[in-house]
């Protein structure tokens, strides 16, 4: 039972980070119909940024109140990996939209190894190593009192996480669902032509839908840094099609399903190796992704392609 | 001598028109190109402030295209397309932004817009000019409601403080939200479906889908209003409605151009009516004049054609010519008859 719960939280921490990032591949998915497969490399920068950022605050200006320094990483990472998103964006998609439809897909996965190569050529192919900041937690369950052995125990660095995803989430949520932007994101969903036709600058609409894409990315790639203290070039490969994984799983295009979806991979992949074993645990998260499709096509909570007549 | 309504302001005699001393739109030397194919060649019509304009012709005229290449989806081969805010035909104003690259030039209310070099959104955000489809195209899966305020993200983004103020709440942004809702419900009540407010705008039977995609439309503040078919698969109820809508949008201020092959709207209704044929203009004038033009009757109507060949003898000598032609064409044929 311990055990269950000390996985369950684990998940659910892990599964977090998975949802902030899959938010961007439905996101995108949804508006322009297309798999961003650079996304979890936006999601590698974002880590690469916030790790710059801390180490220029702590070592060479001397910030050392944490809290305050990491909501300063928080924002100037959001802000700078949203503009390599913008850029991404403007300079490998918006000029082949309108073309044949597996060409947005092949840039997609070039500007992936771009990415790649560009920050391991840049920052070294080495793992960053970044030491724990944030330690300590609250025992929820305690075992044997003389040997203090800790059963169950929720890590700050967890509530941190769970925290600012579920903040991230809720105010996402009212963006798409009540302000006059999330409104037009919604309209070039379903019609794009006819948005523009009603004024909406669909360009713009869909630069910001990467931009939001990868500053939640970015939050991810902090949230990566603190709870695993490594970093390196190649992260953004398997936290993205771990995360693309988890927005088919949910339903692409439906932002609770990404969310949900995320939960359940983190979920899975914690559990797996938890019960079963550590070396499958990417073999199982796969696997159940294969049987949810093949009983439920368009995933968890997606809508099933409805003929436009 | 016209069934027409009585434009609002009466123009007088027959030889003055108000699409020639002041027209919202112009339309000049349009021709639109697919290939080979010429869909409109050469066209010139002018949509007077004010009127209901329609623009009618058989299937395959062009009448579609000319609208998208009004609304900015597509590109016109050549020609221009003017849209003018504030009365007068400003032939100086349109003489001088054609001669620099600009694409539109505004002054206090009243503009000229060179369509044909404006991006789709900017038709609708600057130029105001609004349509709707043939084929219904609204937002399915969001709510009425959403749909109207989707034609208002304009006004409410700037409103909005380009999203910011939006998400915190601030007063500005709600007082602009309000208003909007304000308007989305004034329309609604218009189209008689503001109890349907929050229903998902696919769940709409297609008489109202289509009142309401013109509700939509005119969300935007559109100072011309573009409908492709507006009565198709309406019954004559609604039909006799629609006729009544459009009448309030022209009181509104709002100048209409209207494709439509409801010969009953078109004659009811309209000011002005224009003819295509094959791409190009054969008629233009009052709905009486276009309805006693010979070109119109035997291009569009075509009555006469058909009873000319209905004659017993011209039948015959149809057959006996293609008899003929049939075993020209084929040799093996002609000599297995023999």
């Amino acid at each position: 039972m311990e055990y269950f719960l000390q996985q369950l939280i684990n998940g659910l921490t892990l599964g977090s980070i998975y949802g902030l990032i899959a938010i961007g591949y439905t996101m995108v998915y949804g508006i322009i119909g297309m798999i961003n497969f650079a996304h979890g490399d936006i999601f590698m920068i974002g880590a690469f940024i916030a790790l710059a950022t801390f180490l220029i605050l702590t070592s060479v200006l001397g910030f050392a109140f944490l809290p305050l320094v990491l909501l300063i990483v928080l924002i100037v990472s959001m802000l700078f990996t949203a503009a390599w998103g913008w850029t991404v964006e403007r300079i490998a998609y918006r000029p082949l939209r309108g073309s044949f439809r597996l060409a947005p897909l092949i840039t997609a996965i070039g500007m992936s190894i771009v990415l790649q190569n560009f920050v391991q050529i840049s920052q070294g192919a080495r793992v960053k190593p970044l030491p724990p900041q944030i330690q300590g937690g609250i025992t929820l369950m305690q075992g044997d009192t003389e040997t203090g052995a800790i059963l169950v125990q929720l890590s700050y660095m967890q509530i941190i996480i769970i925290l600012t995803t579920l903040v991230l989430m809720a105010g996402f949520t009212l963006l798409i669902s009540r302000t006059s932007l999330g409104r037009s994101q919604r309209a070039c969903e379903q019609d794009r032509k006819m948005a523009s036709l009603l004024g909406v600058n669909v360009d713009r609409t869909i630069s910001l839908t990467f931009v939001m894409g990868a500053a939640l990315a970015s939050v991810a790639g902090l949230m990566f840094l603190l709870l695993y203290g490594v970093i390196d070039f190649y992260i953004g490969f398997l936290a993205g099609v771990k995360a693309f994984t988890a927005a088919v799983l949910g339903g692409i295009g439906s932002l609770p399903g990404a969310m949900l979806g995320g939960i359940l991979i983190g979920l899975i992949e914690v559990f797996w190796s938890g019960y079963f074993s550590v070396e499958y645990k990417d073999v199982a998260a796969f696997s159940i992704l294969a049987i949810v499709l093949i009983f439920l096509p368009s995933g968890l909570l997606g809508k099933p392609e409805v003929e436009k007549v | 001598m016209s069934i027409a309504a009585e434009p609002r302001v009466p123009v007088a005699g027959t030889s003055v028109h108000r699409w020639e001393t002041d027209p919202v739109l112009t339309v000049e030397h349009l021709t639109m190109r697919f290939g080979g194919l010429v869909a409109v060649g050469d066209l010139s019509f002018s949509v007077g402030r004010g009127d209901i304009t329609a623009l009618i012709g058989p299937n395959g005229a062009g009448k579609t295209t000319v609208f998208n290449c009004v609304t900015g989806f597509y590109k016109p081969t050549e020609g221009r397309i003017v849209m003018r805010h504030g009365a007068g035909a400003k032939a100086n104003l349109v003489e001088k932004v054609t001669g620099s690259s600009a694409r539109y030039e505004t002054d206090k209310g009243s503009g000229v817009f060179l369509l044909e070099r404006m991006p789709d959104f900017e038709i609708s955000k600057k130029a105001k000019v609004a349509r709707t489809f043939q084929n219904i195209r609204l937002f399915g899966g969001m709510t009425l409601l959403e749909n109207l305020l989707v034609a208002q993200h304009n006004p409410l983004t700037v409103a909005s403080g380009f999203t910011f103020a939006g998400i915190l709440g601030l007063s500005s942004y709600r007082k602009a939200h309000r208003e909007a809702v304000e308007k989305a419900v004034y329309w609604l009540e218009r189209v008689g479906l503001v109890d349907r407010a929050d229903d998902p705008a696919g769940d709409l039977p297609y008489g109202d889908q289509r009142r309401l995609e013109i509700a939509r439309a005119m969300c935007t503040d559109p100072q011309l209003l573009c409908l492709d078919e507006p009565a198709a698969g309406l019954n004559p109820r609604e039909s006799t409605e629609l006729n009544q809508f459009l009448q309030f949008i022209r009181e509104q201020g709002t100048s209409v151009l209207l494709i439509e092959h409801d010969m009953g709207v078109v004659m009811e209704i309209s000011d002005h009516v224009v003819v295509l044929d094959y791409g190009v203009k054969i008629s233009d004038g009052d709905s009486g004049f276009v309805k006693n033009d010979p070109k119109v009757i035997a291009a569009y109507l075509g009555v006469d054609d058909e009873a000319e060949i209905d004659v017993p003898e011209v039948r015959a000598e149809v057959t006996a010519a293609r008899h003929e032609h049939e075993h020209q064409a084929d040799p093996q044929a002609a000599r297995d008859s023999n």
